[in-house]
């Protein structure tokens, strides 16, 4: 006999539950079969949830001395919370409540009555054992830390640091390259808008240097996270710039006079050259060059030193050394971008071997009026205008043998280059496309716009992109191979230049960023929200954000509107002071542990600590997800863990197979036909 | 204090030891314990003990029910011979102890429950080391010229004492340790002068709280597992942790208590102090915490690795298999059905 | 009423994937057998095989475990520690005679209700072809029943 008072509720969900569950059954079999296991009232009713539900289990909790409930009604993802309210009202610790599926889990998947009420028995005795080892629990809380850290310096990376600083509380925004910007930076005009990048992006790049509320660290790299949600401290590797940031004024003679030229892999594409000692453009934030010690003549051969000599605050630091800081911080926001898919990968369209094919990313280069020619739409050889492009989309994206999904942002930008090389040049424009994909607001106007200035579009994926001249009219020209899927016909188009709308695919290091910060990606490498569609810029640990191309491809907008989201979030709870968090938590017996050291690699929280001094694990709460595998793990059963202990899950497995060992019970139903 | 704190009117309280399925090794480790068996003889009238003194089953079945105040029980119950005993001494002890590590888990005859009785007849009567030309096999009763033979009668699946009798307290090991036994009895006596309390019923004693890492002096650090070896066959550092060597050794799931004797000695923990505190099945401890450390993440690899662990049952479940969760494999509980 | 066989299965779900999966399958109204029962872990990597151990000697006929697939585990890796200590459950419930396919790893998304479903039916239908496992072992175990205060 169980010391414990225990009301049971089955709820009806109108007929949702009560249309294949006998729920009248249901509670009074829980009232006869498990009265010796503590049930003292078990009551079945329309709606649990309603307010008059809701008083019912208060009202029973005041009268009856209740000390524990459980619900039998839909899925605790979506009442949980309500049922433990409920239970609060009625002066009752909210965590000895139990809520189990009989909607998700029974009447909406079965059909068969008979089986469906007995298998909610089993559900409800499953529920009514496990809340019987169930113990008062109350929230975590953690205190937030008012800064916050923001990793990433592009588009996404900026709105969030600058809401968070307008709103009066410090940012550290990291960034690995030697100016903020990312890749809106290399962009001449946005679609479908066609501002200039620079012109709305520069802006916001210089609040961001002179905020007050800022701390802009470029040429940094995060190292190590420790600590947990409100509480992080963040290592962050300053890279030697080899100029003395004080003393630096920005004025690039430095750059002018450096002797050695180098390509420009990251910010022109490799269309342009930068020097050894370089900002990456003109408009950089900071203003101060970094040297690029793998290409810099003094640290390759001990000589040179023109900047050195020829700068005129003697700025230039040749032994500087990399300076580690340590960083608190109580949220962070990733907002690490993505890399562009490498077209060499797909070597049908050439690119890297057929000169005049370029990638997304050099047109926008060379559409730039700060880029490489100037603006000037070229072939490669910098001074021929192209008389007909091919722009291919997809490229890398909706492909099984590279990426399944959806790059978002090509079409249009394939519609801007369509219409700059129309306006600039006057080509004839073709654009090879599986589907148009213009779903955003003024987007397909754009497409119209595009389509009446006689931009010519093929449905069909080009198979093909080469020099072999098999026809007239194909000599010394690029032809694309394709199948024209409304036509009907494969053609052969030859043009004298070819853009690949190359998708964007996680960063190459997306992975390691997951890792060292606690949180998990897709399949694909994208970082995953909490929610896809609900909370799409919160992770699955507390106090991580995400914003921008790291969650998955998208545009400008979207980027901007998801930094400014996960500022909000951040905003709120630096507001509120602290965060409450489940309680579900493991923790080390000390007693018990031996200090095996099982356990020590299993937590990629960093939530285990072994204490070589006292031979022994502990585990710190704060830091701990509650994912319990710890506990599952620990030979010595040392670790327990809230809300999921050993107890509560054996006692449940006993209790749902409580009617097995009942054989007055054993109903045999035939079969159930599964939805014909 | 009198000499009866018991309130046994007749003189001293009264020991019983008895023998089932086991291989006496329980006994020797009670004479074992050298002068304190003085200790046991000062306090303890001893009324039933086979190996160390004649006594017949007879007169312990006169004896009043609860007369006896001690009773350590080693052993598993492998025939009905040995529950009869467990019974009987159940009826008439105060306290019964499953002493060592056959009454408390199973132990090594414990193992037989995975395999049925036919194979343990095969092993034990037609073995290559077994002179039986006629093949002659145990029957539980024989009929002789002078009259029916009665022999025990062999359980298809080997229980161990709680699966028969409440028990008491458990105290495990193969053997328990002498200076564990010793303590144990320093105790009673203490609690029989009311110096000293008894732990609650159920409790385990004469062992430690935590696993055999604890008293293990070996370096250890985070494990990663790439393949088993055995003992033999690899190179082995002596100052560091034998699993991390890729050596099951079963230390950090056994309990503490023996001072880690194994390890110390060179060799793997084989697990005879079975399962720490709180635990339901020792070999699914044993199981996971090794499992969890396995360094990969590919079911091929993570296969590969395991193939050099051939036998996980055996080594998980060596003393353990009779008081898991499961008990016996599927072959022995179909015996046992037949049987019932 | 037919004597057919019903098994039972106790099924164990990830909080964050195959419990969502379950609750999609129910919203979405696809239907499979009434043969399991679900427990809701927080992951994969809270399966202790002492539950799977549980279930069988409590009268379940099949186990299944289920979570988020590789690489996306909600606690990053976990699922991983999950398969490790399934693939040596299975060898080890060979040697007690029971048939590996009587416990089923299977990975299931949030978004993959059908796919569960589908699981779901195989495995019963499997375990029903097995028959029973019907272990013989009684609920529970140790008990202590006497009282040693009177010494």
């Amino acid at each position: 006999m169980s010391k414990e008072r225990i009301g049971v509720y089955v709820c009806h969900c109108g007929t949702n539950i009560a249309g294949v569950v006998d729920v009248e059954e249901v509670a009074q079999w829980a009232a006869g079969r498990l009265k010796d296991r503590g049930v003292v009232i078990a009551r079945d009713y329309k709606f649990m949830c309603s307010s008059l539900g809701q008083e019912m289990i208060a009202k029973d909790i005041h009268e009856l001395g209740l000390t524990r409930v459980v619900v039998a009604a839909c899925s605790p993802h979506l009442h949980e919370q309500t049922f433990r309210t409920a239970c609060k009202r009625g002066g009752l610790n909210p965590y000895l409540c139990e809520l189990v599926s009989i909607r998700e889990q029974v009447s909406w998947v079965h059909t068969n009555k008979i089986a469906a009420t007995y298998k909610a028995e089993a559900v409800v005795s499953g529920g009514v054992e496990r809340v019987l080892q169930q113990v008062p629990l109350e929230p975590l809380h953690v205190p937030i830390h008012p800064a916050t850290l923001v990793v990433g310096g592009g588009i996404a990376g900026i709105q969030a640091a600058l809401e968070i600083a307008d709103a009066g509380y410090h940012v550290y925004l990291v960034e690995r390259e030697p100016s903020i910007g990312g890749h809106m930076a290399q962009f001449d005009k946005t679609f479908p808008t066609l501002d200039c990048a620079a012109c709305i992006l520069t802006p916001k790049m210089v609040s961001i240097g002179t905020h007050p509320n800022v701390t802009m660290l470029t040429w940094s790299e995060v190292e190590r996270v420790d600590g947990y949600v409100g509480n992080f401290t963040v290592t962050v590797r300053k890279k030697a710039r080899y100029v003395n940031t004080e003393l630096c004024t920005g004025c690039g003679i430095c750059q002018e006079k450096c002797p050695k030229k180098v390509v420009d892999d990251i910010f022109e594409a490799g269309l342009g050259y930068r020097k050894a000692v370089y900002t990456p453009f003109p408009q950089a934030v900071p203003k101060f060059p970094v040297i690029d010690r793998d290409n810099c003549i003094y640290y390759e051969k001990g000589t040179c030193r023109a900047c050195e000599k020829l700068c005129p605050t003697g700025a230039i630091e040749f032994n500087q050394k990399d300076e580690i800081l340590t960083l608190q911080v109580g949220n962070i926001v990733l907002a690490t971008g993505y890399d562009l898919f490498d077209p060499r990968r797909n070597p049908h369209y050439g690119y890297g071997r057929l000169a005049n094919v370029f990638t997304s990313l050099e047109f926008e280069r060379l559409s730039n009026a700060a880029g490489p020619t100037d603006g000037k739409l070229v072939l490669r050889d910098g001074i021929t205008e192209p008389r007909t492009v091919g722009i291919i989309h997809c490229v890398g994206s909706r492909d099984r043998y590279f990426n399944n999904y959806c790059s978002a942002i090509c079409c249009m930008q394939s519609l801007k280059f369509a219409h700059l090389l129309k306006e600039h040049t006057g080509a004839t424009v073709y654009n090879f496309y599986i589907d148009m994909r213009t779903p955003a607001k003024a987007y397909d106007e754009f497409y119209q716009r595009v389509l009446s200035e006689g931009v010519l579009f093929v449905r069909g994926r080009v198979a093909e992109v080469t020099d072999a001249a098999r026809l007239r009219g194909e000599e010394g020209k690029l032809i694309i191979q394709v199948e024209d899927t409304l036509a009907g016909k494969q053609r052969r188009i030859p043009v004298d230049m070819v853009v690949l709308a190359a998708g964007l695919q996680p960063r190459h290091d997306a992975k390691d960023v997951a890792k060292l910060f606690g949180i998990s990606c897709s399949s694909d490498g994208w970082l995953t929200e909490r929610h896809p569609k609900l909370d799409p810029v919160a992770t699955m640990t507390e106090g991580i954000f995400i914003a921008g191309c790291v969650q998955g491809p998208k545009d400008i907008p979207a980027s901007v509107a998801q930094g400014a989201a996960a500022s909000a979030r951040i905003l709120g709870r630096i507001h509120q002071g602290e965060i409450a968090l489940e309680p579900i938590r493991a923790s080390v017996d000390a007693d018990k542990c031996s200090g095996c050291r099982i356990c020590n690699d299993l937590c990629p929280f960093n939530a285990i600590t072994f204490h070589a001094d006292r031979m022994v694990t502990e585990i710190n709460p704060a830091l701990c997800q509650g994912c319990g595998t710890c506990v599952a793990a620990c030979p010595a059963a040392a670790i327990s863990g809230t809300m999921f202990s050993n107890e509560q899950i054996l006692a449940q497995i006993e209790g749902l197979l409580l009617l097995n060992l009942n054989p007055e019970r054993a109903v045999t139903y035939a079969s159930e036909a599964v939805a014909a | 204090m009198t000499s009866n704190p018991d309130g046994n009117p007749n003189g001293k309280p009264k020991f019983a030891m008895c023998w089932a399925a086991s291989c006496g090794g329980c006994e020797i480790a009670v004479l074992n314990i050298h002068e304190k068996i003085l200790d046991v003889d000062q306090n303890f009238e001893v009324v039933f003990w086979p190996v160390a003194m004649d006594a017949k089953y007879k007169d312990v079945e006169a004896m009043p029910d609860g007369s006896i105040t001690l009773t350590l029980f080693n052993g598993s119950i492998r025939n009905d011979e040995n529950e009869h005993m467990a019974h009987l001494l159940r009826r008439k002890s105060k306290i019964l102890v499953a002493f060592g590590s056959c009454a408390c888990e199973g132990c090594i005859p414990g193992l037989a429950n995975f395999s049925t009785t036919q194979e343990i007849f095969d092993a034990a009567y037609a073995g290559i080391s077994t002179d039986n030309p006629n093949g002659i096999r145990p029957q539980s009763a024989w009929d002789a010229p002078e009259g029916t033979l009665h022999l025990p009668k062999f359980y298809p699946v080997l229980k161990t004492l709680d699966q028969v009798v409440p028990v008491d307290y458990y105290m495990p090991g193969c053997p328990p340790e002498s200076h564990q036994i010793g303590a144990v009895i320093d105790l009673v006596i203490q609690a029989l002068h009311g110096e000293a309390t008894l732990p609650p019923p159920g409790a385990v004693i004469g062992a430690g709280q935590s696993t055999v890492c604890d008293e293990c002096p070996r370096a250890r650090n985070v494990k990663k597992i790439t393949h088993f070896a055995r003992i033999q066959d690899a190179l082995i550092d002596p100052a560091l942790c034998l699993l991390e060597q890729g050596v099951l050794c079963n230390g950090i799931a056994t309990r503490s208590g023996c001072t880690a004797l194994c390890p110390k000695a060179g060799a793997a923990c084989v697990g005879c102090y079975g399962p720490a505190e709180g635990v339901l099945d020792y070999g699914a401890r044993l199981m996971t915490a090794v499992a969890s450390v396995i360094d990969s993440t590919d079911p091929a690899e993570i296969n590969r690795i395991l193939d050099s662990l051939p036998d996980p049952a055996g080594a998980f479940y060596r003393f353990n298999l009779a008081g898991s969760l499961l008990r016996a494999g599927k072959a022995a509980w179909a015996a046992d059905r037949v049987k019932a | 009423m037919t004597e057919a066989f019903e098994p039972v299965i106790v099924g164990f779900t990830c909080n964050w994937c195959s419990y969502r999966a379950a609750d999609l399958a129910g919203t979405a109204r696809i239907k499979y057998p009434p043969n399991i029962r679900l427990i809701r872990l927080m992951c994969s990597g809270r399966l202790d095989p002492t539950f799977v151990f549980k279930a069988f000697s409590s009268g379940a006929d099949g186990v299944m475990i289920t979570g988020c697939h590789p690489g996306e585990c909600h606690y990053v890796e976990q699922n991983y520690k999950a398969m490790r200590r399934f693939i040596l459950l299975q060898r080890t419930l060979a040697q007690f005679g029971i048939e590996p396919r009587r416990v089923r790893l299977v990975w299931a998304s949030a978004a993959e209700g059908h796919r569960l479903a589908e699981e779901i039916t195989n495995m019963v239908e499997e375990v029903r072809q097995l028959g029973p496992l019907n272990w013989p072992t009684a609920p529970d175990g140790v008990q202590v029943t006497r009282s040693v205060e009177a010494i």
